[in-house]
């Protein structure tokens, strides 16, 4: 290490611009901040010795500079923007319907450029490596280049004196001379800036007023926040640091609630669906008919959680303990030991059960028996007694006709049919009844019975999202860090202001990392009631 | 008077305030004290421009009382919102820089935005399950006056483009300026062309699918552009010319890309219009006007207006958005197409101030940045809703 002794008898590391005490530059190495063309100082670090601008020989030293530089970071970030806005042309795949074919699907809706979109792996742009890969290097970039500026920063601010060298005060943006000056006004211009909340140290009579110094260090616990961010998001590849599932629960039914070891259950009591009344809600009135008439008020789920009582066993019943009883709505989820559950998505009105009876096909009064269907119990056949059963030969839980030929959409009991043989004592053979919500098609027209639909119970059916999210601590973390950080940063400015007796006279410099308009006002203000004249900005642009 | 008509008289109260204070704004210009100085023109604007502002506060406040709500909850609302609080962003730097020639660029601005606003549906709305919880209010407002005083760095950003950019050729910066300016015209275009048809009750309607489902819209100004696949239903109608494209996927995209057409010509025109009665560039024109103005202040006004504005608008459109969907949604980012946008205006905020902060981008790059900015936090606002699918369709 060639350490830099400076006329002031400070000893500078290797690669200082502007010597940490007193500010003289350092003669062989102006060029690293461009100095030695300009009238100005390069204040941008306090000329404080930079690795990335004293090294540069091995790949360490090469790979740090990259980073290190603001340019590259600047170069990523608009890297970034520019491919997230990409992702925003069409419908990343998570949004398009599931039951398609993406590579169909982006070809058949968006044509020719959907099908580049697709190709080049647009459809999932925010997931590709490359994209994450972009990330992590402004991660990267984000630390070295904060290290890189720092810690030698901290260093010359720690190690500056009052007295500074005369080039140093000289070649400040703002800078000033009055060649004759009484000692009270130097003393009334110090007590007025003490006023201001300038912190005043003074050596030989040199005086440095400062301000403020600690939103220096507001890019670096931004970026220190931002950093905590990415920790949050590498996380979030990891699966045990949560659960994200989700569950149906019909009303009236107990499921066991899915990513909670078995551990908990849930009891769907009722699934509620507000609309707006117009007449109610008169204000609302007009709206309400622009929309249709349909504007939802509330979708809410009263549900009861349970916890299972001991360990767990396999394959046998749990037994259950009521553990909290609560409402879920959207906005408003439902907490119970570091799990939410959100009000996700409704079916309205599935079948839970439907009630047939028996009768002579000409008279729909005299029935010979009743049955009932139950969809979560379904059985293959009913004794009606008196020796007539029914057999359950085909059941569509959600009919679908294609040219006459039944078969089922789902699983899902939305509009149930069924196919049912008929026997009794009477009863030749057996008879063919077929049986769908709206109608009654017996598919022989000399049947002697006729099934007739008796009644059908109803329920609603909830869709819930269960979330448990270790990471959501970290992500709140880094946020709030990240704005302490840039706020520390943004609103409060740094300044310093030089007093440096000369003969008879004074030397004012002074130095702000931003809002030069603020400080000058400050020095203006201070020296109101005196003869020193303001000091003048050396470099205005027009 | 009801709640509902005391609060719309207030907000057009507060319109016509603006309108005057502008004016004395203008004033300024001819009076011999150097800018940056008070005079008694910009006292009496500056006053007026708080007074307007109280009034549409009492629209703000009132139009709670009626709805129940904050009204934030949708396109009218909020830009509505979005005027006021580029109002008071306006006052507060009035008074840290005392620049006068700021009134008669921001008020404008905010003028136009808030005629903009009106042209949406105005009568209160009910707040789907979605919307109804108090972040509803602490999303919106703030994202509203984080983007509203990044919207100054744009006003301070054009007065110096305007009196800083040669105009004595016709280059690619005099052509984007002119762009820039445009755009301001197509604004008016679309609120003149808009009430012209209004008053006429002009309506043609389509009949068209939509998401799957057969679906009626009324166009209430000629059709240029018909809905993607869609039938007119009215008969003895202009139009349309051709049919909107397939991959424009947002509610009633047809309508609003008709509108969008409308703007661009009704702007076209009115450009022209001014143009042939200055003989020149607009921004030509407008550039002696500026004569006296301290660039460096200017350029101070648009730094700092960045540097108040963009943590206000992280906390607002980022971390108390991500802090809602976790709520509503279940998780706290998604990458829907708003969500995307308002990262990506993060991204060129973050950008402008490196680039300003570390390699020195003083003046003139950085008022082009300023303008680029605002360009893209207005794409968040209008086009994102009219061109891309997404969660966030209510605004």
């Amino acid at each position: 290490m060639n350490k830099i002794k400076c006329e002031c008898g400070h000893v500078n590391p290797e690669g200082t611009v502007l010597c940490e005490a007193c500010g003289k530059p350092v003669e062989k190495n102006q060029h690293i901040d461009g100095n030695e063309k300009n009238k100005l100082l390069n204040m941008r670090y306090d000329g404080s010795a930079r690795r990335s601008q004293t090294y540069n020989k091995t790949i360490v030293d090469k790979t740090w500079n990259f980073f290190s530089s603001v340019k590259v970071g600047v170069w990523l970030i608009v890297l970034a923007l520019v491919a997230s806005a990409i992702g925003t042309i069409f419908p990343q795949e998570m949004y398009i319907p599931r039951s398609v074919d993406p590579s169909q699907y982006y070809r058949d809706e968006y044509g020719i450029f959907g099908q580049l979109y697709y190709e080049l792996g647009f459809h999932n742009l925010y997931g590709s490596w490359w994209y994450i890969l972009l990330i992590a290097l402004i991660g990267v970039s984000l630390v070295i280049c904060s290290i890189d500026r720092v810690v030698p920063l901290h260093r010359a601010l720690k190690n500056q004196r009052p007295k500074r060298h005369e080039v140093f005060i000289q070649r400040q943006r703002l800078f000033g001379k009055t060649e004759k000056v009484s000692k009270d006004d130097i003393k009334t211009f110090i007590e007025q800036l003490r006023k201001k909340n300038y912190k005043i140290s003074e050596d030989q009579g040199h005086v440095l007023a400062e301000k403020n110094r600690f939103s220096r260090w507001g890019p670096y616990v931004n970026h220190i926040g931002l950093i905590i961010i990415l920790i949050g998001a590498i996380l979030r590849f990891f699966p045990f640091m949560y659960v994200d599932e989700f569950v149906f629960v019909r009303e009236g039914e107990t499921k066991v609630i899915p990513g909670t070891n078995q551990q908990y259950y849930i009891e769907n009591k009722d699934f509620i669906l507000e609309l707006y009344d117009p007449e109610e809600e008169e204000k609302f009135a007009e709206a309400i008919v622009q929309e249709g008439g349909m504007v939802p008020k509330n979708f809410q789920t009263n549900a009861v959680i349970y916890q299972v009582k001991g360990e767990v066993v396999p394959g046998a019943e749990p037994e259950l303990e009521k553990m909290k009883e609560g409402e879920i709505r959207v906005n408003e989820p439902l907490k119970f030991n570091g799990y939410a559950l959100y009000q996700s998505q409704y079916q309205l009105n599935e079948f839970k059960s439907m009630s047939f009876k028996l009768h002579p096909a000409d008279n729909p009064d005299d029935a010979i028996g009743t049955f009932t269907f139950d969809m979560t119990d379904p059985k293959k056949e009913y004794d009606l007694g008196n020796g007539y059963r029914v057999v359950v030969d085909q059941y569509f839980p959600e009919l679908k006709l294609e040219n006459g030929v039944p078969s089922s959409e789902s699983n899902y009991p939305r509009n149930p049919a069924f196919i049912f043989f008929v026997y009794g004592p009477d009863i030749e053979e057996r008879e063919t009844s077929f049986l769908a919500i709206g109608a009654n098609i017996d598919p022989g027209e000399d049947n002697r019975y006729k099934l007739s639909l008796d009644g059908v119970e109803m329920r609603d059916v909830t869709g819930l999202a269960v979330q448990k999210d270790r990471t959501l601590p970290i992500f709140a973390a880094g946020a709030i860090i990240f704005m302490i950080g840039v706020v520390q940063g943004m609103y409060w400015q740094h300044r310093r202001i030089w007093i440096h007796p000369k003969e008879q006279g004074v030397w004012i410099a002074a130095h702000t990392n931003k809002n030069w308009h603020g400080l000058k006002r400050d020095i203006k203000s201070a020296l109101d009631q005196t003869s020193i004249n303001p000091p003048e900005d050396q470099q205005e642009l027009s | 008077m009801d709640f509902y008509s005391i609060s719309s008289n207030l907000l057009y109260t507060a319109f016509v305030i603006y309108f005057i204070a502008t004016i004395f704004f203008g004033a300024t210009i001819r009076s011999k004290e150097e800018s940056g100085k008070s005079s008694r023109a910009a006292a009496v604007g500056i006053t007026l421009t708080i007074i307007g502002f109280i009034a549409q506060l009492g629209y703000f406040i009132f139009r709670w009382i009626a709805a129940g709500h904050a009204p934030v909850s949708n396109l009218f609302e909020f830009t509505t919102f979005f005027g006021m609080m580029l109002v008071f962003a306006f006052i507060i730097i009035y008074f840290l820089y005392k620049l006068n020639i700021l009134g008669l660029f921001a008020l404008p601005v905010a003028m136009i935005i808030i005629g903009y606003a009106s042209m949406f549906p105005q009568e209160l709305s009910p707040l789907i399950p979605a919307l109804k919880t108090h972040w509803l209010y602490i999303h919106v407002t703030t994202a509203g006056l984080g983007e509203a005083i990044l919207a100054v760095s744009f006003a301070a950003g054009l007065i110096y483009l305007i009196k800083k950019v040669d105009q004595s050729k016709l280059n690619l910066k005099t052509f984007s300026l002119e762009f820039v300016l445009y755009m301001i015209f197509a604004t008016l275009g679309f609120i003149l062309v808009t009430l012209t048809f209004n008053a006429m009750d002009y309506e043609v309607a389509f009949e068209y699918r939509e998401n799957g489902e057969e679906t009626t819209t009324e166009y209430h100004l000629p059709a240029i552009v018909a809905p993607y696949d869609s039938t007119m239903i009215t008969e003895d109608r202009f139009g349309p010319l051709f049919e909107t494209p397939a991959w424009m996927e947002g509610k009633e995209a047809g309508r609003k890309l008709n509108t969008f057409i409308w703007s661009l010509l009704g702007g076209l025109v009115l450009h022209a219009f001014t143009m042939l009665l200055l003989r020149k560039r607009v921004a030509k024109a407008l550039q002696p006007l500026l004569n006296k103005v301290n660039l460096d202040i200017v350029d101070e006004i648009m730094y700092r207006s960045v540097a108040i504005g963009f943590p206000v608008f992280t906390l607002g459109a980022l971390i108390f958005a991500a802090i809602w969907a976790q709520v509503a949604w279940n998780r706290f980012w998604g990458w829907d197409p708003k969500e995307v946008w308002a990262l990506v205006t993060w991204f060129f905020y973050a950008a402008f101030l490196h680039l300003r902060l570390s390699r020195g981008w003083h003046g003139e790059k950085s008022a082009w940045l300023a303008v680029i900015g605002f360009a893209i936090i207005m794409f968040n606002l209008i086009a994102v809703n009219l061109v891309l699918f997404g969660l966030h369709s209510y605004a």
